[in-house]
């Protein structure tokens, strides 16, 4: 009973001459339990409280009194760090002290809820106290002051609104089509550099993997200076495509105003894949790396194909790692904005659920229709939610 | 299609070499293109291809200049960075003590608990916004607009990661180092400072890896969290490239800036990087 709290992370193997299968328990040998430490227990309590209100008050003054720190923005992120990282230590040691003051087996069965609370308060307030709010928004006005007349109202203006039905086809056409091809591009590259000499495939992979660093703003800037760009027929052209239409004699275009076939929505997406085809490479090329060479060995003995390897042998063998690049991808892609938004804002048809939840929250000042377009992504990932909760339930079992 | 053995004794493929020589190239040459225009003057990237540049020329290191000047890139710069680092290292501190509950210890709700934090990663983060917005704005704490606001929502948003990365590295660290430090009757602080902490540098490096790259990189927060004072390049860049006709020229520049800091961040700690992904992906 008292040594509970040591049993080994669920599914861990132990050991079968693990010292905790003997008849003592470990803990007969830990230091007396001295019961309840009265002194020790408000050292704490005073302690935890004391190191909160200075935290939380040194970082409001970075807020509120820019000027006690000589408004200098380097003095105020080195004290930010050092109060976040410090007070945080200092926090946890308080919260120690408490608990150890505490009889023994109250002890034991509090401090791992201690370990977590200040992580889970965060993301309570940061992720699941918004969420729920969220939903309750959605159901209210402009300003989130009072409930719409009926409540869905924000509901059925979306559901009548045209633009609302185009972005959720550009959103169905960026989730059908980026997270296949970057997965498909990761598996080529991958399987490809895994053939190459040790130096040239870190070389290779380097230079593959290098958008990763990019952000998607930059992105956006260099495919429309160097790629995209567009200038009046005549001129010489300073983007390549237009560049390559103009020497086969084609009339240079501005490419994303291009509407037809969604031609502009797709040339977003290339941006996309452009940054993370490096992703999946990597983590697609260490499971290549970790498929068993006698598997491949033992089907090239029975005469098979290169081309029946990679299918027969190898893509299985990879699938787990496949399905997780393509979620992580799909992830991402269901809320792509940054793209969007800086290169088209929505025009020309390329808006999406993201950029559009933007625009009613910060250009329009929609705030019931803006947390409507969330809870509508929000019901929208449900599915993948539950598969990634099944998925790590799975890994569990078996880790 | 062999030309001879590599120096492991592999079939040395020329299909393959060739490919990935040309891919490589693709993929580089839109960022070498922005290189490239960014030192060259507005006349001359107006009027040639940046691939010209060789021979049509037309040479300046003015657009640097220009952009720090015009728009203000160099606070944005120190506001980056008085954004990112905090934001970086501030959530590593927390989750560290949540992982090491999540590996270390048994408790009741410890499944329940953990799958909150797998499903977290999936909610997209602009749930977030307008209850935030309401919350740090004027009509909750008046933080909105300061570097504070900022750090606290990285923070939140980074949290499920960390606990997640951090949790699934500790989980292969051997048991019987806890196991022992607890006989000899180390406290579960001790333990974690002194032994779990230091063994997990590695997945805390890799995880501060990817979280500094997303939070320099990010626009959406800091478009709507942060005051034009105090704004990062990210945030600026934007703006330049809404003003696409005048700045084109500064545009370039900005964006080469833009990418310094996370190039440098990317060459130095490439391995951990890749770690930080192999271990828990990404975010929502």
């Amino acid at each position: 009973m008292t040594s509970s709290h040591s049993t080994p992370p669920v599914g861990q193997d132990v050991p079968q001459d693990d010292p905790r299968v003997d008849d003592v328990s470990p803990q007969a040998s830990v230091p007396d339990d001295y019961g309840l430490q009265p002194v020790r227990l408000l050292i704490g309590v005073v302690g935890i409280a004391l190191t909160l209100w200075l935290m939380f008050n040194l970082f409001l003054a970075f807020a509120y009194y820019p000027g006690w720190f000589f408004d200098s923005k380097l003095l105020m992120g080195a004290l930010g760090l050092v109060a976040g990282v410090g007070g945080a230590a200092i926090l946890f040691w308080f919260i120690n002290v408490a608990i150890e003051a505490l009889p023994r087996r109250l002890e034991h069965g509090l401090i791992p809820y201690a370990f977590l609370l200040p992580g889970f308060s965060l993301i309570g307030l940061m992720l699941l106290y918004p969420t729920i709010q969220t939903i309750h928004y959605s159901f209210a006005n402009r300003d989130s002051t009072e409930y719409r007349e009926p409540p869905w109202a924000n509901y059925t203006e979306l559901f009548s609104s045209s633009a609302f039905w185009s972005a959720i086809l550009n959103n169905v056409l960026w989730i059908a089509i980026v997270p296949a091809i970057t997965v498909a591009l990761g598996v080529v590259v991958a399987v490809l550099a895994d053939k190459l000499s040790a130096s040239s495939e870190k070389w290779a992979k380097s230079f593959i993997f290098l958008p990763m660093a990019i952000s998607f703003v930059a992105a956006s800037a260099i495919w429309l200076t160097t790629v995209y760009a567009y200038q009046a027929p005549g001129r010489p052209q300073t983007g390549v495509l237009n560049a390559i239409v103009q020497q086969f004699g084609g009339q240079p275009q501005n490419w994303l105003a291009i509407e037809t076939g969604r031609l502009n929505s797709l040339l977003l997406m290339v941006i996309l894949i452009w940054l993370q085809t490096g992703f999946a490479m990597v983590l697609l090329s260490s499971a290549i790396k970790g498929v068993p060479e006698d598997t491949i060995e033992a089907a090239r003995i029975d005469g098979a194909s290169e081309w029946q390897i990679f299918w027969k042998v190898v893509i299985p063998q990879i699938r787990a790692t496949i399905i997780t690049v393509f979620i992580t991808v799909l992830i991402l892609v269901m809320k792509v904005f940054d793209i969007v938004y800086v290169l088209t804002n929505g025009r020309n048809n390329t808006d999406v659920i993201a950029n559009m939840f933007f625009n009613e929250l910060f250009a329009r000042g929609q705030a019931g229709r803006a947390t409507a377009i969330v809870v509508i992504l929000l019901i929208a990932v449900i599915p993948i939610l539950i598969y990634q909760v099944k998925q790590f339930r799975e890994q569990e079992a078996t880790r | 299609m062999s030309a001879g053995r590599l120096k492991d004794g592999r079939q040395r493929s020329v299909v393959s070499m060739v490919t990935m020589f040309l891919l490589a190239v693709l993929w580089t040459l839109p960022t070498l293109g922005l290189l490239i225009t960014s030192f060259r003057t507005r006349d001359a990237a107006a009027t040639s291809g940046w691939w010209a540049a060789l021979w049509e020329g037309g040479w300046t290191t003015e657009n640097y200049a220009r952009v720090f000047e015009q728009a203000d890139l160099g606070n944005a710069f120190l506001n980056g960075i008085a954004v990112a680092v905090p934001a970086t290292i501030i959530p590593i501190m927390f989750a560290a003590f949540a992982a090491y509950a999540f590996t270390f210890m048994d408790f009741k709700g410890k499944d329940v608990l953990f799958i909150i934090i797998v499903a977290v990663m999936v909610v997209p983060i602009q749930v977030a916004f307008q209850p935030l917005l309401d919350l740090l704005g004027p009509r909750g704490l008046g933080i909105s607009g300061q570097y504070l606001a900022v750090w606290l929502l990285h923070t939140g948003f980074g949290m499920p990661l960390a606990i997640y990365v951090l949790r699934n590295y500790m989980a292969s660290l051997p048991y019987s180092v806890v196991e022992s430090a607890r006989i000899d009757g180390c406290s579960n602080f001790q333990i974690f400072w002194k032994l779990i902490a230091p063994m997990a540098m590695p997945a805390m490096a890799a995880f501060a890896t990817l979280q500094f790259l997303w939070v320099w990189n990010d626009l959406l927060i800091a478009r709507l969290f942060l005051s034009n004072d105090n704004t990062t390049v990210i945030v600026k860049l934007q703006q330049l490239l809404g003003t696409q006709g005048q700045g084109a020229e500064l545009l370039t520049a900005g964006a080469f800036i833009s990418m310094v800091l996370p190039m440098i961040v990317f060459f130095a700690l490439q391995n951990f990087l890749v770690r930080g992904m192999t271990s828990g992906a990404v975010k929502g």
